[in-house]
């Protein structure tokens, strides 16, 4: 699905990602963990080609493809899906609009016809139920006056009703209560296939109660340092993110 | 003075030759007010960027022309065909048309009003209603600068609509200011005068659209008597050809309970001054400032607005917001003015600018003056570009870079749009913005 290597990024100068290898194949789910400032943020930003960070060095293939050549208009076309950590409000344009743009820009893509009306507002409803979300989300404008839980949620909607191939969630959970996270993990474990797949990228174990990653990778000063199964999550849980720093030193 | 003004020539010149043309006209009670405003445009001519309320708007292009007086050229040819493609599409309204200044009966669609309703031409009120128009034409306003002089000097009509107390126009009115020639040069100068009675309601679209090829200056005057708890609200169009001189200014009163919302939508002309003054002359007054700017290759456009709060427990609030694009430029002077008497004053102004292109700019400046000790009291401007943390989220959606835009701009004027109180005008102004953007409607 996608493949990252040797990846080093710059943001005003700084850099924040070291060399970053990582492989992910389509059905998995891959977990980043770390301490903040690590860089966990900027690698989702930098996949989904923000252009506020440059890549100065090492190459990323998404199904084949070289990624970095690509606008983030585009990568969302080819079937990448970032789901903000900090969701963007748009007064005025409804979420309708918005997601009728969207996929249709999709479809167009891959040579397809638009959506039609009907179809648009069945699988709305539909996806919004799996979320928890009223019906009249549809005309209320993007984000707007949205709690933060309620952006967190609509992240995860328009998950489902892009259904892309590679889902990078940054932060999904953060400033969620119990409630809220469950429905949001419910919403990603629906989407999950044998034909995609997710990095989630977290701060706390927590997520991952919910969401169980195949693999989970800590991230320290922009490098991977330690790769692991689901359990690696518990470890960092009990014992913090100190003795994996120490054991670096040691290695050092 | 500007080295050369054959406008300011032509016109301290032309008078004599005026007056015979006027038909009648000179013989009504207005014609005195001509003849003093005649002495004060010679005394105060045509303002220069030393005037610091003129800085950053400079006329000497405009006022170089000489522009023709509408009496001296051939009437310019408008049909009913014409009325219906220049009405803003889809809004239920009354129709006045004026043309080069004149009212148009003929081609004005208007209701059967209950009694007491005047909805008509100035001129014929002059005439036949002078007890009426006497108490407040040209009372509500003052002469600032040689364009009001040159206004009131020379205009020969435009709109007067009289609400009686306790009465309701239904539907708004919408006002078809036709201006330009295609064989002239042509100078149109409108002149309007809205009265609400205690208790009335009325709702005017006054709609600025050119006509033929020809450079053209409109210079026109609105002013407006608010009556004790009355609602009036005054939506400006303003969609003049790109080679339009346009100037207007709007002078409202305000009474107890009061509530006046004006609404300064700038798309056409390539120099646009607006100047928006309200006096709250009473208590528990409302006032309601909406304006968008939308600017786009060499056009100037420069708002003007003054808020008088001259008697306590009253409430402003103004809003304008204005995209610039390639060479264009935009001014925002606000000036809220809190008189000393004026306690528990609440007042708030803000100003927003996106600019889209390097070449586009804006000055602006919002002014607070507050002598009462009493008062909540907030004013702001900003000037940005379109929120890249934006832009990137709506491509992370696969939405080109283009519809990504339009969507930022909708985002960007949904606040001022969202007030408009009127559903189809709501939508047509949406069409409008995009529209005179070039680019994708959202």
């Amino acid at each position: 699905m996608i493949s990252i290597k040797d990846l080093h990024a710059t943001i005003d100068g700084k850099e924040i990602l070291r060399g970053i290898n990582l492989e992910v194949k389509a059905g998995e789910v891959h977990a980043i963990m770390g301490p903040n400032g690590s860089g966990k943020s900027t690698l989702a930003n930098v996949l989904a080609g923000h252009e506020a960070f440059e890549v100065t060095k090492g190459e990323v293939f998404f199904e084949g493809e070289d990624l970095l050549e690509q606008s983030p208009d585009e990568r969302a076309r080819e079937g990448l899906f970032l789901a903000f950590q900090y969701p963007i409000e748009i007064p005025g344009v409804t979420n309708a609009t918005f997601l009728k743009a969207a996929i249709n820009e999709i479809r167009k893509h891959h040579g397809q016809d638009e959506i039609s009306p009907k179809e648009f507002l069945d699988l709305m409803k539909e996806k919004a139920k799996k979320v928890g979300m009223d019906d009249s989300l549809i005309s209320r404008s993007v984000n707007a006056g949205f709690s933060g839980g309620e952006k967190k949620r609509n992240e995860i909607f328009q998950l489902l009703m892009l259904n892309p191939k590679l889902a990078l969630l940054d932060e999904t959970d953060s400033g969620l209560d119990i409630d809220a996270l469950k429905v949001v993990s419910n919403g990603v474990n629906t989407y999950r296939s044998e034909k995609n797949a997710s990095i989630v990228v977290t701060h706390y174990q927590r997520l991952l109660e919910y969401i169980v990653p195949d693999y989970v990778h800590v991230l320290y000063k922009g490098r991977i340092i330690k790769s692991g199964g689901k359990e690696l999550a518990l470890q960092l849980e009990e014992k913090g993110y100190d003795w994996i720093k120490e054991e670096q030193v040691e290695t050092v | 003075m500007p080295a050369e003004s054959n406008l300011l020539k032509k016109y301290t010149e032309g008078f004599a030759a005026f007056e015979e043309k006027l038909n009648g006209q000179s013989e009504t009670s207005f014609h005195k007010v001509r003849n003093e405003a005649l002495n004060k445009l010679a005394e105060l001519q045509f303002p220069t960027v030393k005037n610091e309320e003129w800085k950053y708007t400079n006329v000497s292009g405009l006022v170089k022309n000489d522009f023709e007086h509408p009496l001296n050229i051939e009437t310019v040819d408008i049909d009913a065909a014409l009325i219906e493609k220049l009405r803003i599409d889809d809004v239920d309204s009354d129709i006045l048309v004026v043309v080069n200044g004149s009212f148009n009966k003929e081609l004005s669609v208007l209701s059967d009003y209950p009694d007491g309703i005047i909805v008509d031409s100035l001129a014929n009120q002059i005439k036949n209603n002078s007890e009426l128009t006497e108490k407040y034409l040209s009372k509500l306003t003052k002469i600032e600068n040689g364009f009001n002089a040159l206004n009131t000097a020379y205009s020969t009509d435009g709109v007067f609509i009289y609400v009686p107390d306790n009465k309701v126009i239904e539907k708004p009115l919408q006002v078809i200011f036709i201006n330009g020639s295609s064989e002239n040069e042509v100078i149109s100068l409108p002149r309007n005068l809205i009265i609400a009675g205690k208790n009335s309601q009325v709702s005017i679209i006054a709609n600025y659209v050119g006509y033929g090829e020809k450079e053209y200056f409109t210079n026109t005057i609105t002013e407006v008597y608010s009556g004790a708890n009355s609602v009036v609200d005054l939506y400006k169009v303003q969609n003049e050809n790109e080679n339009a001189y346009h100037i207007d200014k709007t002078e409202v009163y305000q009474n107890r309970d009061s509530v006046f919302s004006h609404y300064n939508m700038s798309f056409g002309g390539k120099l646009v001054r607006n100047d928006i003054n309200s006096t709250l002359d009473d208590e528990n007054i409302t006032t309601n400032y909406y304006g968008l700017y939308l600017g786009s290759n060499k056009q100037h456009i420069d708002n003007h607005t003054f808020v008088n709060h001259a008697k306590p427990n009253c409430e402003s609030n103004e809003l304008y917001k204005g995209i610039l694009d390639d060479q264009s430029r935009g001014v925002f002077n606000g000036k809220i003015w809190v008189e000393k008497d004026a306690q528990k004053t609440n007042a708030y102004q803000s100003n927003k600018t996106i600019l889209l292109s390097k070449e586009a700019s804006i000055d602006t400046k919002p002014q607070l003056e507050i002598y009462a000790d009493d008062v909540k009291c907030s004013h702001g401007a900003t000037i940005g570009h379109l929120d890249d943390q934006a832009y990137f989220y709506i491509r992370s959606r696969g939405v080109s870079p283009e519809i990504a835009k339009s969507m930022l701009i909708r985002a960007f004027i949904d606040d001022v749009v969202e007030e408009v109180k009127i559903d189809n005008l709501k939508e047509q102004l949406n069409h409008m913005i995009f529209e005179h953007l070039h680019r994708v409607e959202i």
